[in-house]
């Protein structure tokens, strides 16, 4: 402010360009490189942009910045009933599209009052191991590969594959699944009959791969001069930061959602919570190797104790289809077909909030759901975890080397999608 | 013999010794780049390029193809003379390199004696190591022309790079030279010939196991490939130094850097594994069959570290900088002169 004033005096009020902003204005010290790290650029894996300053290799600052990937989701779920955002909840994180859905759901069935049976919990619990298995598979896999060891991703990839392949049997897609609804799930045709077997079979085959990439990676003196004591975040940072997921639990506090606030039927499954100690790159990617492990283990007791009983939730309760046999057979059936598909009816929630926080792969992921007796949310608002994970990322990277900020920033795996959203 | 001193024959030999030279690095050139594909593809449970010609093998010859009718993009603001002069200086002294090394051993046709080597230079060993520097100057060329960021950032590292590990390269071969007492690649392959221990081929590394390993290490830093390939780190510096290069000016930094791993791969096959020596056979006791065999020897030999530079890529990860910087002055180095210190004692004590 005292430069204003300086030119107040000197040139009758007029500003001078020249001299008066440039306290304002950031000078960069000589010698120093600005280094745009993206929006696009290979290890950024999405669309997201870091501004770089460098002194020869060495970042001396970063700016992170977002935007670059939004689309308008959270207003755009103002204009769809229901059941149709859960297609936009897909697109989020689209490297595991059913956490996402299941995090909404919860959410919409607490505002609806319903409570699905155990049967449809479990069949949501496989469905959200196999998604967390996925996200780490990739993360690890693009993680391996921004330092160079491309093989690893290709081994993970081919078991996301497998795993899209399930998704595939079960749900008919296998990007953007959208499988969840309000009181169950998509379609009305149970679930195939080889879809167990088969889940189990990719499963065994899963341990392999994780086995295979954790001889190739975790004890290589190169990978490990890449990735100890680079990136600490600090337990206390990371609350700070609002961090959760890997990322926390990395840097040794035990906190994981499924076992602190259990939803979906979580509090019927034994698994371990996987921490590291002292918060660098290594341990968020032993975390995650660590709990694709233990995705497997709460896979196979789900399946080994897989619930008799109806998937759906009621016909009467007005908030699922209703079965084809009655839509065809029965008037009832046929208006109340109606009554959900039309969009000026559908399924009304009574006036509230609701929140349900979820373990997704990357952390608190939660969808604050508005209800004014709507056939849809009066507005939504998420959670996101790539969103607070990314905001410590100039505190990792100052004073750290340009390598690694590639090491950083793809062990915070921050998915652009649910970043900007 | 003409007043000049020199037969035309020889000097037609030469020529045709130097076309099938650099007409078959640019077939095994071709080879090399389907088969890192298709190596690569192997280690990572993918099928690789398997369309062009048998098992895809003229993929080579399509890349080209499409290499040639890419649009030529020049950045603005580029120093036009040292961009397009860049591509050069990295593929020519590299084509230049192989000069030097024997492949094969005395070939004795229609009465003629004819060293399978195009110049059988006595400082061969220094040449290759001058020629090899040169190398250096298109990328960092390259990377400073281009003006930008990430080609500029890639230029500096391939420039401290490719300086510190050309010292531990040449550090690590001075104790073969004191061994075999000459710089003649030759000189250095005979040598190697013969037993050791009665059992054992006499190759360098057995004798300079210790100067093996520095060699190995410096060279996978040489030639620019993983773990050391932080001149054109993808991940971090997008494509380091070719970056803004297209079309045929990329294609001749892609042929460059392979053909210097053909003769990095040749020239540790001549320095420490006998050159074209086949083991517990005397090639010049067999006449032609001899000379073929030694030929084969030494494409073996070659394949093999070809093969070697392809797996150790596609297996472990990069270095970072500070890290690659260190391994290069304070193990490297150091161990390359314990090396000739090593070796020293030894010839003291056997002499």
């Amino acid at each position: 402010m005292t430069t204003t004033g300086k030119s107040m005096d000197s040139k009758n009020g007029i500003l001078n360009r020249e001299t008066d902003f440039q306290e304002f204005v950031y000078q960069p010290q000589e010698e120093r490189l600005f280094l745009n790290f993206g929006p696009s650029h290979p290890a950024t894996h999405g669309t997201l942009r870091l501004v770089l300053e460098l002194d020869g290799e060495r970042v001396v600052d970063c700016v992170p910045e977002i935007g670059y990937l939004h689309h308008g989701f959270e207003k755009l779920g103002e204009y769809r009933t229901y059941n149709q955002v859960v297609t936009i909840t897909d697109r989020m994180n689209y490297v595991s599209p059913f956490n996402n859905n299941l995090a909404y759901i919860l959410s919409v069935e607490k505002l609806f009052g319903i409570e699905v049976s155990k049967r449809a919990q479990y069949l949501r619990v496989i469905l959200a191991e196999l998604g967390r298995i996925m996200d780490h598979a990739v993360c690890i896999g693009t993680h391996a590969m921004d330092l160079g060891a491309f093989t690893a991703l290709l081994y993970l990839i081919r078991e996301r594959e497998n795993i899209y392949n399930l998704y595939e049997l079960l749900t008919g897609t296998r990007l953007t699944v959208s499988y969840a609804r309000v009181g169950g799930f998509a379609r009305d045709r149970g679930i195939p009959a080889d879809f167990m077997p088969r889940t189990l079979a990719v499963c065994d085959g899963l341990l392999k791969t994780v086995d295979e990439v954790d001889r190739l990676l975790s004890h290589n003196s190169i990978y490990l001069g890449r990735t100890r004591e680079v990136g600490i975040i600090t337990p206390a940072a990371a609350a700070d930061y609002g961090i959760t997921g890997p990322c926390l639990r990395g840097s040794g506090v035990p906190f994981d959602l499924r076992q602190a606030a259990p939803y979906s039927g979580y509090e019927d499954f034994d698994f371990d919570i996987p921490v590291g100690s002292t918060g660098d790159v290594w341990d968020r990617y032993m975390v995650r190797l660590e709990e694709m492990r233990q995705s497997v283990g709460i896979i196979r007791q789900a399946i080994a104790n897989f619930p008799e009983g109806e998937l759906y939730a009621d016909s009467d309760s007005k908030v699922i289809l209703p079965p084809k046999d009655d839509v065809y057979g029965s008037i009832e059936g046929l208006i109340h077909q109606f009554e959900i598909i039309m969009l000026n009816r559908g399924a009304r929630a009574p006036r509230g909030e609701a929140y349900i926080p979820t373990e997704a792969p990357n952390g608190e992921l939660g969808y604050h759901v508005i209800s004014n007796e709507g056939n849809g949310p009066y507005r939504f608002r998420v959670r996101p975890p790539s969103f607070y994970n990314f905001q410590i990322i100039p505190s990792l990277l100052r004073g750290r080397l340009l390598s690694d900020t590639v090491a950083i920033l793809s062990s915070l795996n921050i998915i652009a999608g649910e970043l900007d959203r | 013999m003409n007043e000049l001193g020199f037969a035309w024959i020889d000097i037609g030999i030469l020529l045709l010794k130097i076309l099938v030279v650099i007409v078959v690095n640019l077939v095994i050139l071709m080879i090399m780049e389907w088969a890192e594909r298709r190596v690569s593809a192997f280690i990572q449970d993918r099928l690789g390029p398997n369309r062009v010609g048998p098992a895809g093998l003229f993929q080579a010859v399509a890349d080209g193809i499409k290499f040639f009718f890419k649009e030529e993009v020049v950045p603005t603001g580029a120093d036009k003379w040292l961009y397009t002069f860049a591509p050069l200086l990295v593929l020519v002294p590299a084509l230049m390199t192989f000069a030097a090394i024997p492949f094969g051993t005395t070939l004795e046709l229609f009465g003629r004696a004819e060293p399978l080597q195009i110049v059988d230079l006595n400082i061969g060993f220094l040449y290759i190591f001058a020629l090899v520097s040169l190398g250096v100057y298109g990328v960092v060329l390259g990377g400073w022309a281009s003006n930008s960021k990430y080609p500029f950032l890639g230029g500096l590292r391939a420039s401290a790079q490719m300086i510190s590990y050309e010292l531990a390269l040449g550090m690590s071969v001075i104790g073969i030279v004191m061994i075999t007492g000459s710089l003649r690649l030759s000189t250095i392959v005979e040598y190697q010939n013969g037993l050791l221990l009665g059992f054992l081929p006499r190759w360098n590394v057995f004798l300079q196991p210790l100067a093996f390993i520095t060699f190995l290490v410096a060279a996978f830093a040489e030639t620019n490939r993983l773990p050391f390939d932080l001149a054109e780190a993808e991940p971090e510096l997008v494509g380091g130094y070719h970056t803004e290069y297209s079309s045929m000016k990329f294609a001749m930094f892609f042929m460059g850097e392979y053909i210097a791993l053909i003769t990095t791969s040749a020239l540790l096959t001549t320095l420490f594994f006998g050159g074209w020596d086949f083991p517990w056979v005397d090639e010049k006791a067999l006449g032609i069959w001899g000379v073929l065999l030694s030929i084969a020897a030494f494409a073996l030999k070659t394949g093999f570290f070809l093969f070697f530079f392809l797996w150790v890529r596609w297996t472990i990860p990069r270095f970072r900088f500070d890290q690659l910087m260190r391994i290069g002055w304070k193990v490297l180095i150091p161990l390359a002169l314990l090396n000739i210190v090593l070796t020293g004692a030894g010839l003291l004590f056997v002499h």
